[in-house]
């Protein structure tokens, strides 16, 4: 009973805020400045319509996804077969490597801001999405090499053994048999390199002006210049809990590992 | 398996090599910017002068970086002392075993992880429109209350506020992962503890607590990393402010680097920070590969 009545409160605490923010996304601003209300008196999806006519806010959605989808593509691509060589063989400094990889992952975004945005421009992709894309490598190559080398780790050797032994090909081996084994890494992987870049805001501010400008600059940005607009602002908000609510389901057992580097 | 019986094979390199050169130009170009800027003073694109360790040591007795160094660690200790006995707590509150069904299991996870998957400025977002006093349900309760808060005038009340965010943001993880943990104990022990009469705190003490000692490890060190070099939530719900008093070394650092342009002192500064960094990564990884190896 104790438990039951622990737990519920916990669950009611943690979604108090974000109740709040849907339930802002439903009033109109003078509503909201006008008056407290706990449950909206006059539920509206203005907001909502403001943000999927506005260029400027849905042009965010549209540059987060593009950078996003890249990124996820780009960093499960390459993690793959390093993941598949780190959990099967060992190499000439592979635990250094290791090791490497994993301080991309923890090290602080603010230490490469200023590199970034003398690098991306020098290359000349200030201000594209695959800029964004590629400074998210930084974290999510490293995050997608952990978790998937946990996944592979856990496939017995014996498979690979077997099948180079029936005359496989490595690469034939890697996609037939495989990469269905672990489909369910790849997976998870792809769901948190995807959750890590929509996330991140420091590179993605820092990168980008305007015409890559993703959504949770955009937010930042019209806070400060056209005043508050609180209730488009929550539903910019809300919106951006949309893709991480779509999938959650279909990870739910993994998130614990996901986010603990497949250590778990 | 253990790693020992890994094949030894050289040609594995191929495999990593894209891995490598991607961050490789990610992270050793970046890196080599910072350490050439750092040890040199650039007065013009054309005139730049060595200066050795000159940024460093001024770096080092900078009084707004001790502050500032100050803040994090205390943030970083708060919240590891609230989020791990709490995300315990609520752990041990999950059903689980053969009576717990599985849909109410995975139900209660999903629901916990929400906070996870919120972009991080949203996190800040939700907190502005949460703790403001005129808008916000959670600053109009307290000022209902009597307390006369409001987290963008008073250092302390807006300490508390990114604290509570970042509980509130982080503790589903602590939850997670030990809940992870406890999944993972045999029915047998507990089957033995009942025939040995043992209370509930002993079950916990000799039987639960060591474990979860494995992911409790893992929750320490990520709470801390993750802590320590937080930057977008407060920046967007307290800009750092009021004054400075919840500006962490990441703002402090992003401030001096595209905020003043000061290439040199930011350089030093992002040198030092690394430091404690590599101390935390180092001990993660030896203690994940030498629990992988056991």
């Amino acid at each position: 009973m104790v438990r039951r009545a622990w737990l519920g409160l916990f669950l009611a605490l943690t979604f108090l805020p974000l109740y709040w923010m849907v339930n802002m996304s439903l009033r109109t601003n003078q509503e909201i400045v006008s008056g407290f209300r706990l449950v909206p008196l006059d539920p509206t999806l203005a907001n909502y319509r403001t943000i999927f006519t506005n260029p400027s806010w849905y042009g965010g959605y549209l540059n987060s996804l593009t950078y996003v989808a890249i990124n996820t593509v780009l960093s499960v691509a390459v993690a793959l077969p390093a993941a598949y060589a780190f959990s099967r063989y060992r190499f000439l400094g592979d635990k250094h490597l290791f090791f490497w990889l994993l301080t991309n992952r923890m090290s602080p975004a603010a230490v490469f801001l200023l590199p970034f945005l003398e690098l991306y421009s020098s290359v000349g992709l200030f201000d594209t999405p695959l800029a964004v894309a590629l400074a998210h490598t930084l974290f999510n190559v490293p995050l997608a090499v952990w978790i998937l080398e946990g996944f592979m780790s856990g496939v017995p050797r014996e498979i690979d053994e077997t099948a180079y032994l029936d005359g496989f090909s490595f690469p034939r081996f890697f996609m037939r048999i495989f990469l269905p084994l672990v489909r369910t890494g790849v997976g998870v992987t792809a769901f948190f390199c995807f959750m890590f870049s929509w996330a991140e805001l420091l590179f993605a501010r820092t990168l980008t002006v305007v015409d890559a400008k993703p959504i949770a600059a955009t937010m930042t940005r019209t806070v400060s210049a056209a005043g508050m607009d609180w209730g488009v602002l929550a539903a910019a908000g809300t919106l951006t809990l949309v893709p991480g609510g779509l999938v959650i389901w279909f990870v739910r057992n993994y998130i614990a590992k996901g986010f603990a580097l497949g250590r778990v | 398996m253990s790693p020992h019986a890994k094949p030894r094979n050289e040609r594995a390199w191929f495999l990593v090599l894209p891995v490598c050169v991607l961050v490789a130009f990610n992270a050793l170009i970046p890196l080599m910017t910072v350490v050439n800027y750092s040890v040199q003073d650039i007065v013009s694109p054309d005139q730049r002068v060595f200066v050795g360790w000159e940024w460093f040591k001024s770096v080092l007795r900078d009084p707004e970086l001790h502050a500032a160094f100050g803040r994090q660690v205390l943030f970083s200790v708060v919240v590891l002392a609230i989020e791990l006995p709490l995300g315990l707590s609520v752990a041990l509150c999950l059903p689980r075993g053969p009576g717990g069904s599985t849909w109410q299991a995975s139900l209660c996870t999903v629901l916990i992880a929400m906070p996870l998957l919120v972009p991080w400025n949203v996190v800040g977002t939700i907190w502005q429109v949460f703790a403001r006093t005129d808008i916000g349900l959670g600053g109009a309760v307290l000022t209902k209350l009597g307390v006369d808060y409001n987290y963008a005038l008073d250092p302390v009340h807006a300490w508390g506020t990114v604290v509570v965010m970042d509980v509130w943001h982080w503790t589903p993880l602590v939850v997670l992962l030990c809940y992870a943990g406890l999944r993972a104990i045999p029915e047998t022990y507990y089957g033995a503890a009942a025939v040995d009469g043992a209370s509930r705190w002993a079950v916990f003490r000799y039987i639960e607590l060591p474990r979860l000692s494995g992911v409790l490890t893992i929750g320490v060190l990520l709470r801390f990393m993750d802590s320590f070099v937080i930057y977008t939530e407060p920046f967007v719900l307290t800009g750092g402010g009021p004054g400075s008093s919840t500006t962490f070394l990441s703002q402090h650092l992003s401030t001096l680097a595209v905020g003043q342009f000061d290439l040199g002192r930011a350089s030093a500064f992002s040198l030092i920070y690394f430091l404690p960094i590599l101390i935390v990564c180092y001990v993660f990884y030896t203690l994940m590969t030498r629990e992988e190896r056991s």
